[in-house]
């Protein structure tokens, strides 16, 4: 990644960021009322979240490829199912991960 | 901690008017304090996901100053370390923080700020303020208020000391794959996804959004999947259920 590139990306995701939570103090409620309007912004956090768990997870550039992070993802997932707090389930599938890569 | 979907600020408004307006109780304190220090304590792993991702440790720490919306600077730094465009992140930072609007939009009436105070208001605008000053609901307005001033504020200050410690740690280690570091990312992305599952419904929307974003891995440029993946949030949110 290009120092210019990351720049940009924390420029512009920052100016945005800021841009969308200021909206909220500025226009009428009435907006986005909408009950479709209200149903979709619902489900993009679980949809985008949902992709970037297989993006970061499944995935190495442009083609699906499973290694150490999917133990990592499945010790998550078990993690969370056992109702683990967050800091257990990400330092649980690094050490699970990080074992799986070096046993390679 | 989520608030609810429906607006409530026609409720504010009237709790808003009530000229009996109590002291913040202790137990408010409580809630901002708690949700502040453990929301805060997942700055490590942002600190960690951003050096991972191949940022600077001041660069990482800047996101957490400016940006301050945590999924939002996962999702930044997610789509660059899988190798995306600089547009395709931004982009899914941005539109994974379009709730905030709608959680600005429920707390505008209850804090009623002007000028700078707004700008302040906004910046602390994201899930874990918006949460404490909801359920504060009956104690009272001025609980609320305090509510999401103490969270928001209290949230600001653990989530950018930690994201400091957890970039500097991830500095030092080095490799990330060799410290599973790369894997940390996913599986935080998943811990902040779990808790939104209420319902089988949204259970299947998940596990679609995952199948659609592997099926067209192959044929789009890094970072556009997750990008693409909102399409299914439009077809499943299109109609009523």
């Amino acid at each position: 990644m290009s120092t210019l590139a990351s720049w940009i990306v924390l420029g512009a995701t920052s100016a945005l960021c800021f841009a969308i939570k200021l909206l909220g103090y500025y226009i009428p409620e009435r907006w986005l009322a909408h009950p479709r309007l209200q149903r979709i912004n619902a489900l993009i956090p679980i949809a985008l979240l949902s992709a970037l768990v297989v993006a970061e997870g499944l995935v190495a550039k442009t083609h699906v490829m499973i290694d150490h992070r999917l133990a990592g993802l499945v010790v998550a997932a078990g993690l969370l199912f056992a109702r683990a707090p967050f800091p257990v389930v990400v330092v649980g599938a690094a050490v699970v991960s990080a074992v799986v890569f070096h046993l390679h | 901690m989520r608030p609810g979907r429906r607006p409530l600020a026609t409720l504010l408004i009237r709790l808003g008017n009530n000229k009996e307006v109590t002291t913040a109780p202790r137990e408010t304190y409580r809630d901002a304090l708690s949700v502040a220090l453990t929301v805060g304590a997942y700055g490590v792993a942002f600190g960690a996901a951003g050096i991972a991702a191949g940022f600077s440790v001041l660069q990482t720490c800047l996101f957490s100053l400016l940006t301050f919306t945590g999924a939002s600077q996962f999702a930044a730094v997610g789509v660059m370390a899988a190798g995306g465009g600089v547009a395709s992140a931004v982009a899914a930072a941005t539109v994974l923080s379009t709730r905030n609007t709608l959680y600005g939009l429920q707390m505008a009436p209850l804090v009623k700020a002007k000028g700078l105070k707004r700008i302040a208001a906004a910046h602390v605008t994201i899930d874990e303020s918006t949460g404490v000053a909801l359920a504060q609901t009956p104690r009272g307005v001025a609980a609320m208020r305090a509510g999401f001033w103490l969270t928001g504020i209290g949230v600001f200050l653990f989530w950018n000391i930690f994201t400091l410690v957890g970039a500097v740690g991830a500095k030092a280690l080095g490799n990330p794959a060799a410290w599973g570091l790369d894997a940390a990312v996913p599986a935080a992305f998943l811990g902040l996804l779990w808790p939104r599952l209420t319902s089988g419904f949204l259970r299947i929307v998940a596990v679609v959004s995952m199948a659609f974003a592997l099926m067209i891995t192959p044929w789009l440029p890094a970072g556009l999947p997750i990008i693409a993946s909102v399409l299914v949030a439009f077809v499943c949110g299109w109609r009523e259920r």
